[in-house]
């Protein structure tokens, strides 16, 4: 069901404003979600000034800033700092969007970091994205063939390939699932997405035997037609790609086989 | 305590939504053209007097418009309501009495409406 007000043990309250570096010029003001599953509080907002004359252009930076010299029990989860991994998904500023690829400067003071919506919350910045895993691997993304596999490789024309670019990019960061309202309201039926474009990835791709399959596994009120084209998701990417186009090939598929 | 692999699998699927998206699209173009005659129709007959109005309604091709409006406006409505429904409402008792309530609206809307331009035209 739609929830519009937050349970009362989840509602964020204010937190901890740390202290300003000293000696620091130039200051940034970061407020920053925490929650302890451990100390039964509620979530709370804390305060944080980085020195930016010495940190790293990126939130990523600013937020492992945060850890090393002012409060180590910040938890988040990162790991290649550069765009490719996902692992630094969080909201910013009101955007999902990696936190190793947005520039402090783009983004309005004071820095807002919440982690991703609608996501259970593990710690502070780390949502607990099962569900989101799981859809991703009901929908097999992997080839399906039933011909006997050739001696060499699958063979694909240059055309071909390139109907597999915008979709072979993703890196499951979980940014356009968790921006998506029809996903917060129906996490477990609708696939959400990313997992509807890592779909698409597979049923557009010249090699596979099994679209007319991955299609029927998709034909459902929720797991597809949850999809209400708001575009969220598109506006999320951090990497560019358009989830909403790919969705819209898939409804546009199922429609091409009734016709 | 089910496991996140049968929960996203759930009850399967349920091999139908396509010709629900195809019927939205399809009665959302012919709105287009239907309002927009309806609209005509009726901003023609503002301040008419009674038997004017009688008259025009009971010209065939304006009544027939005037039935197709109601029928692709009212098929769309109630397969928009439905979707508002199955995105917000989660107790199944309560989902299912709305989509009832959602389809017995639509009827009585449309039984109405359909009753009372052929008896403008018909005079039953």
């Amino acid at each position: 069901m739609v929830e519009l007000t937050l349970p009362k043990n989840s509602k964020v309250k204010a937190g901890k404003v740390w202290p300003k570096p000293a000696g620091a010029k130039r200051l940034t003001e970061f407020r920053i979600y925490r929650w302890d599953p451990d100390d039964g509080e509620n979530p709370r907002i804390d305060t944080y000034f980085v020195d930016r004359d010495d940190c790293g252009p990126m939130i990523l930076d600013a937020i492992i800033w945060i850890k090393n010299k002012i409060d180590a029990t910040l938890t988040f989860r990162r790991s290649c700092r550069e765009g490719v991994c996902g692992s630094c998904a969080m909201n910013i500023d009101g955007l999902n969007t990696l936190a190793c690829t947005q520039a402090i400067d783009d983004v309005a003071a004071p820095v807002k970091i919440y982690p991703l919506p609608h996501q259970p919350v593990i710690k502070d910045l780390v949502p607990d994205l099962s569900n989101f895993y799981t859809q991703y691997a009901a929908i097999q993304p992997w080839l399906h063939t039933e011909t006997p596999a050739p001696q060499k490789e699958w063979l694909q024309s240059h055309e071909e390939r390139e109907k597999l670019d915008g979709l072979y990019e993703c890196i499951l960061c979980a940014c356009c699932s968790t921006s998506c309202p029809s996903y917060w309201w129906n996490p477990e039926r609708y696939m959400g997405p990313a997992a509807l474009l890592q779909a698409y990835r597979w049923i557009s791709d010249s090699r596979d035997e099994a679209t007319g399959e991955r299609l029927d596994f998709l034909e459902d009120p929720f797991r597809l037609y949850r999809c209400h084209t708001i575009m969220n998701c598109s506006q999320a990417c951090p990497k560019g790609l358009n989830p909403a186009k790919a969705i819209a090939q898939i409804k546009k598929k199922m429609v091409e086989r009734q016709l | 305590m089910k496991t996140p692999f049968a929960r996203v699998r759930g009850l399967g699927t349920a091999h139908s939504g396509t010709e629900h998206f195809w019927m939205q699209r399809l009665t959302g173009i012919a709105n287009l053209p239907l309002i927009i005659a309806f609209l005509v129709v009726i901003v023609s007959l503002v301040g008419s007097s009674q038997a004017s109005v009688i008259a025009t309604l009971s010209n065939p091709f304006v009544a027939m418009i005037l039935l197709a409006a109601l029928m692709s406006v009212l098929i769309h409505m109630r397969i928009g309501m439905q979707v508002i429904i199955e995105d917000y409402v989660h107790t199944e008792l309560r989902k299912i009495l709305l989509l009832m309530a959602n389809t017995f609206f639509t009827l009585a809307v449309a039984i109405a409406a359909v009753y009372a331009i052929l008896k403008i035209n018909f005079g039953l």
